[in-house]
């Protein structure tokens, strides 16, 4: 079987499914500005969609709609068939530890090492995962995965842009997370050190078998990463496929995101 | 017309920021009484906060009381009036230039700290994060930075009158040969609960205002970089100003009172 045959099989299996996460007709504005005009969006279970669009699309801004850290005007976004919309604040928090964030600039805090930054979604969940006697197993196999063990107890300033951003990815997993969003995860690195995360975006999927949104506007990363992909243009699903059929495409706007 | 456009455009941001504000305390004080309660966080916060101003509250309160007897000191000479010289530094230090120059010096140093480094977190999605993780960042970063600073302050007022009145008495040593004892036993027969209570209960408001300046800046800092080093200063002007009215009510007040 070839290889176009083989994400096509894939993209095929994945529609049969029912989504883990799903967004429908999406609307949000700033004041005059349209960001999200009804977007919409399903995430199926061990998928890896990557949604790209141009800078200012409005790509972190629905990403931040997904997690409850924005309001939608309009629109429902169900993450494991929960409308997060009629969830209150408990009921969000138990959600949220379900979904892992990558942050675009890691977000690492910078007041604490980083053994502290790992531990501190752990403590602030004990409610939802309940008391968890041997914190220091799990920070250490959190780092294992990104190989990141000696920088334990290291502060984030003494760390580069890529490790910053492999404690991040730690600090995601550590939750053991079933969704992982993905915010510009190579943006502002090295074309070498974006392709060791990659790598290793993808070595987490296969060992924690999550689901991912990834957001981008790094053709490299889609390719690599993606079986399927969504386009945002104008703040709605201008064109949906596989990374090859939209590599392919005629359409100006779509060949414009593949130059 | 041009002019116009700008001086309203100013009064309405004024007024917009004045109304943020006011709900930003609302939220503090709705936050304050709801559990869970970050106690440790709030410790750590006392300790930054008042260690961080520790050092220099101290020696500001030396220099205070070293520079208020030396210049008072040959106008009550002139009138063979020396013997005042305990009575009349300590009553301004502790009613009024003690709380009002170390709460200013802690506003330099506490509100353009705390304006900073929640800008910086706020720029950078620190707290974004801390919101994903299940914790409600205004309890964790703001109320406890607003109490620490409450606390905070009157202590380290306290700590900061002790310094400038041996400072005071260190020169009236040196040039009058006073004792320890005398100097002090003259310093308390002066100063009464009317002297010490308002200044005190004054500078938990002082103490609070800083701190709620200073997390208003930061927490809804904006624009990147530019927009925290915007916080921190701003934090700063705006805390210093609103120090001198606070004082300014409190003295109305206690005049109303303790009768000045």
């Amino acid at each position: 079987m070839g290889a176009t045959q083989d994400i096509l099989k894939k993209a095929e299996d994945v529609s049969t499914k029912r989504p883990i996460l799903e967004i429908k007709d999406l609307h949000k504005s700033f004041g005059n500005n349209h960001v999200l005009n009804g977007f919409n969006l399903q995430l199926f279970e061990g998928e890896n969609l990557v949604v790209m669009g141009k800078s200012g699309s409005g790509k972190s801004v629905m990403i931040k709609c997904l997690i409850g850290l924005m309001e939608a005007d309009f629109g429902s976004i169900e993450i494991m068939n929960k409308d997060i919309a009629t969830l209150n604040h408990n009921e969000l928090d138990e959600l949220r530890a379900e979904i892992g964030f990558l942050f675009q600039g890691s977000a690492l805090y910078d007041s604490m090492t980083v053994r502290e930054n790992l531990e501190f979604p752990l403590r602030r969940h004990r409610k939802t995962l309940g008391n968890i006697t041997d914190t220091t197993k799990l920070v250490m196999e959190a780092l294992e995965s990104v190989s990141l063990v000696h920088a334990m107890d290291l502060m984030p300033a003494e760390l580069s842009g890529g490790m910053k951003r492999r404690v991040a990815l730690a600090r995601t997993l550590i939750l053991k997370p079933k969704i992982i969003l993905y915010d510009e995860p190579t943006s502002g690195l090295d074309p070498i050190t974006a392709k060791e995360i990659i790598e290793l975006m993808r070595s987490i999927q296969k060992q924690y078998k999550t689901s991912s949104l990834i957001i981008t506007h790094d053709v490299d990363c889609a390719r690599v990463i993606s079986n399927r992909m969504i386009l945002l243009v104008d703040g709605i699903n201008y064109a949906e496929g596989v990374f090859k059929e939209l590599a392919a495409s005629k359409d100006e706007k779509v060949k414009a995101f593949f130059k | 017309m041009s002019i116009l456009k700008g001086i309203t455009s100013r009064i309405e941001t004024f007024f917009i920021e004045v109304g943020e504000m006011a709900y930003f305390t609302g939220h503090f004080f709705k936050e304050v009484f709801t559990r869970p309660f970050e106690f440790k966080e709030l410790l750590r916060q006392c300790y930054n906060i008042g260690n961080r101003s520790l050092l220099l509250v101290g020696i500001t309160g030396f220099i205070i009381g070293l520079v208020l007897t030396l210049q008072t000191r040959p106008t009550l000479e002139e009138f063979g009036a020396e013997s005042w010289m305990p009575s009349m530094v300590s009553i301004s230090i502790v009613r009024e230039i003690g709380p009002v120059i170390i709460a200013l010096i802690f506003a330099g140093r506490i509100a353009s700290g705390i304006g900073a480094e929640l800008g910086s977190m706020r720029v950078t999605e620190q707290i974004d994060a801390m919101e994903v993780s299940g914790t409600n960042p205004f309890k964790y970063l703001v109320v406890t930075r607003i109490l620490a600073a409450t606390l905070m302050l009157p202590i380290l007022v306290i700590f900061g009158d002790a310094i400038a009145l041996y400072g005071s008495f260190i020169i009236e040593n040196y040039k009058g040969e006073v004792s320890f004892q005398l100097y002090f036993v003259k310093v308390f027969s002066a100063i009464g609960f009317g002297d010490i209570i308002p200044a005190t209960i004054k500078t938990f408001f002082f103490g609070f205002a800083i701190g709620l300046v200073g997390c208003f800046k930061g927490y809804n800092c904006e624009n990147g970089t530019v927009g925290v080093g915007k916080a921190a200063n701003s934090a700063v002007v705006f805390a210093s100003m609103l120090l001198f009215i606070l004082d300014f009510i409190a003295v109305f007040i206690t005049d109303i009172f303790f009768e000045i």
